[in-house]
């Protein structure tokens, strides 16, 4: 789960690390009331769940009132369109209106949950300001990694290592090390899964803050961080997986006009593999979980016509835990409770499947039946190009 | 032989008397499963579908000899469980819960790290469908009846698609050794390497089918460990040809965040491991068909 640039510097600022001053504001007048308080100049940024905001018009430096209020009306209820956000872009509803500062030195400081080495490790580099990609791909040797022992947590050493690594003067290693061990703390204490400050800036009054913040959290450990999960924001989520999510099914939304019914995501991830190398487009990934019942399976249709794109659906069910049959059935009732006319190819196997085909064979209904995955993919591609 | 259980393995559940514990326990014991007893604190001296149910699993094993174990418990005391389980001396232990947080495992993995390597407890999963040792023992939620007796060992991060591809292969009369689920979660038990390497020992396996996923380096890991250490032959389908970079397709760890982690470039590399490539996952079990045809021209 993915959070705004100011609520990740609050939650850093109360582990000690320092940032810029600064205020939400949810219109041009609170705009330029932030910046009284805070005094000219000032930086205006969109909030928005994405990086790379600053290229695509998201930050602006602004001198005076005037340049502020224009700053905020041309940001604030638009889409701002990023290289991060796809080209439907994320809808601006808040501006934060920090101080601007006197940049001496960008470092880019980030934290991670090393898949390989099963550990927290911190990334850090000289060349802050650019994105992490372009530094590993152009200045690779600028790069500096710790881990971090989980049984005892990062020690004061390895933050005065990056410190002293990045090659700042001793008077800022001081200001620098207690800046990396807060990250870190805020890191652990809050089950993020990355914490990424870049830049992290020395001033040319010789002050350290953190100038851009961004933080994303372990999902599976919000049940224990009920702070964390109140600062989810769904504007900035495809409605279409938000409509879903609600309802406790796993849904990506994706371009094509296939809509997908799965259980598993394994399986669900094979079946858009299977739908491309038949010629289609998926329009979604939808893992229905285990132990699905009628219910569950109509609340999957109802999420995968919310798409409009969508022309053919294909129900893919393996049963372990589920039954074909219970699943036939949510197949049937569906299509009936919600009139559905498009071409629908169902592939059952596994646990009950012969009562499964029997309800789906019997139901009068014209679903098109399939044995196999790649037969299914076929069908369902073929009902797409002729629905077209 | 296979590997990790067998119809002797003595099993204990852990998160015994809950619902689905219930469920799947019934379920492993209708297949023959030696199911000794259960765990569930504060209802020891109880018995539960005809067997003990204990307090604690050191207690447990004390009283049954218990070997293996299964995990039912909630996420959010599922890591502890893990971890009581590797402190009584359980040798081999199934995940199942989907949901642990990912600081959870790294806490799991290094308390693990105690002992040493001979004696510390395999861990697989979470977020798992567990293992099968067809016609011998399943610890796991799999339905037993698709999946043959036979030869070839399944080593896989999802379970439907794992039964998509033990059915396939019991389709063509092609019969599995163990079936192992690794789970879909970013840090887990074990890794695809370390499952290769067991079915690498194991006398009465012949060949590999891995079935990994976008994210993380594992398969990768493991292309190098067939390419260096092994000379059973691996076939692997890698599912997500058509994930987009930067978004979790379900798995909590089935996400693109690096170099070499999308399932095309992950084919690429096993291709230079000298790892058979299934094309599309309705080719798992023909592909499989084609190389054990090789195997057996050459022997």
């Amino acid at each position: 789960m993915d959070i705004h640039e100011y609520q990740a510097k609050e939650l850093l600022t109360k582990f000690g690390v320092p940032i810029p001053r600064g205020g939400l504001a949810y219109s041009p007048e609170q705009a330029t009331y932030r910046a009284s308080e805070l005094g000219h100049p000032v930086v205006v940024k969109a909030q928005i769940h994405s990086g790379a905001r600053g290229k695509a018009g998201g930050v602006k430096l602004c001198r005076n009132e005037r340049e502020i209020e224009e700053a905020a009306e041309s940001m604030l209820g638009r889409k701002l369109v990023t290289t991060q956000t796809g080209p439907a872009g994320k809808l601006v509803s808040r501006l934060y209106i920090e101080e601007a500062t006197n940049i001496d030195r960008e470092i880019y400081l980030g934290f991670v949950m090393d898949r390989a080495a099963e550990r927290i490790v911190v990334v850090a580099s000289a060349a802050g300001g650019m994105d992490i990609e372009e530094i590993s791909a152009t200045q690779p040797d600028t790069i500096i990694r710790v881990q971090v022992d989980p049984a005892v947590g990062m020690q004061q050493f390895q933050a005065r290592e990056i410190a002293f690594g990045l090659g700042v003067d001793p008077e800022i290693v001081n200001k620098i090390v207690p800046a990396i061990m807060g990250a870190y703390r805020a890191f652990r204490d809050l089950d993020a899964m990355m914490v990424e400050i870049n830049p992290l800036v020395i001033t040319k009054e010789k002050q350290v803050l953190a100038l851009d913040a961004k933080m994303s959290f372990d999902e599976n450990a919000l049940f224990r961080r009920p702070h964390i999960a109140e600062l989810r924001d769904k504007s900035q989520e495809d409605p279409r997986e938000t409509y879903a999510s609600d309802r406790g099914l796993s849904y990506v939304g994706l371009d094509g006009d296939i809509g997908c019914i799965v259980n598993g995501a394994g399986l669900a991830m094979a079946t858009l593999d299977m739908i491309k190398l038949a010629g289609g487009e998926p329009a979604n990934f939808l893992d229905i979980g285990g132990g699905a019942s009628p219910e569950r399976v109509t609340k999957s249709f109802r999420a995968v016509l919310r798409d409009k794109n969508v022309r053919a659906i294909l129900v893919n069910v393996f049963a372990g835990i589920n039954r074909c049959d219970w699943v036939a059935k949510g197949v049937v009732d569906a299509v009936k409770e919600l009139n559905i006319t498009m071409p629908i190819v169902v592939r059952l196997a596994g646990t009950n499947v012969e009562e499964g085909r029997k309800i789906i064979d019997t139901s009068g209904l014209t679903v098109i039946s399939a044995e196999t995955l790649a037969e299914a993919a076929k069908k369902a591609v073929e009902a797409t190009k002729k629905a077209a | 032989m296979a590997i990790f259980i067998n119809e002797k393995t003595p099993i204990l559940i852990q998160g015994f008397t809950g619902r689905i514990g219930t469920f799947h326990a019934q379920e492993m014991i209708d297949y023959g499963s030696n199911v000794v007893g259960g765990v569930t604190p504060g209802k020891g001296g109880t018995s539960h579908l005809g067997r003990p149910v204990f307090n604690t699993v050191k207690g447990a094993v004390d009283e049954t000899g218990a070997e293996a174990s299964i995990v039912f418990v909630p996420p959010p005391f599922a890591a502890d469980a893990i971890m009581e389980a590797a402190d009584a001396g359980i040798k081999y232990c199934v995940c199942i819960t989907d949901g642990i947080p990912a600081q959870d495992m790294i806490r799991v993995k290094r308390y693990m790290r105690r002992y040493k390597k001979e004696s510390r407890m395999v861990l697989t999963g979470p977020n798992c469908a567990g293992t099968i040792s067809p016609g011998k023992a399943m610890l796991g939620i799999m339905p037993g009846h698709i999946y043959l007796p036979g030869r070839v060992g399944i080593v896989g991060r999802s379970g439907t698609l794992g039964y998509e591809a033990a059915e396939q292969l019991k389709a063509l009369g092609i019969g599995v050794s163990t079936s192992v689920g690794i789970g879909g979660d970013p840090i887990n038990g074990s890794s695809h390497r370390d499952v290769l390497e067991a079915f690498e020992a194991d006398p009465e396996t012949d060949a590999v089918l891995m079935i990994g996923e976008i994210g993380g380096p594992q398969e990768a890991e493991a292309g190098m460990f067939a390419k260096e250490h092994m000379k059973k032959p691996v076939i692997a389908y890698i599912a997500g040809l058509s994930a987009p970079k930067g978004r979790r397709m379900g798995h909590a760890g089935a996400i693109v965040s690096a170099f070499g982690e999308s399932a095309a470039e992950k084919v690429e590399i096993l291709k230079g491991c000298g790892v058979t490539i299934a094309p599309t996952p309705s080719e798992m079990g023909s592909t499989v068909a084609q190389v054990l045809g090789q195997v057996r021209k050459v022997a």
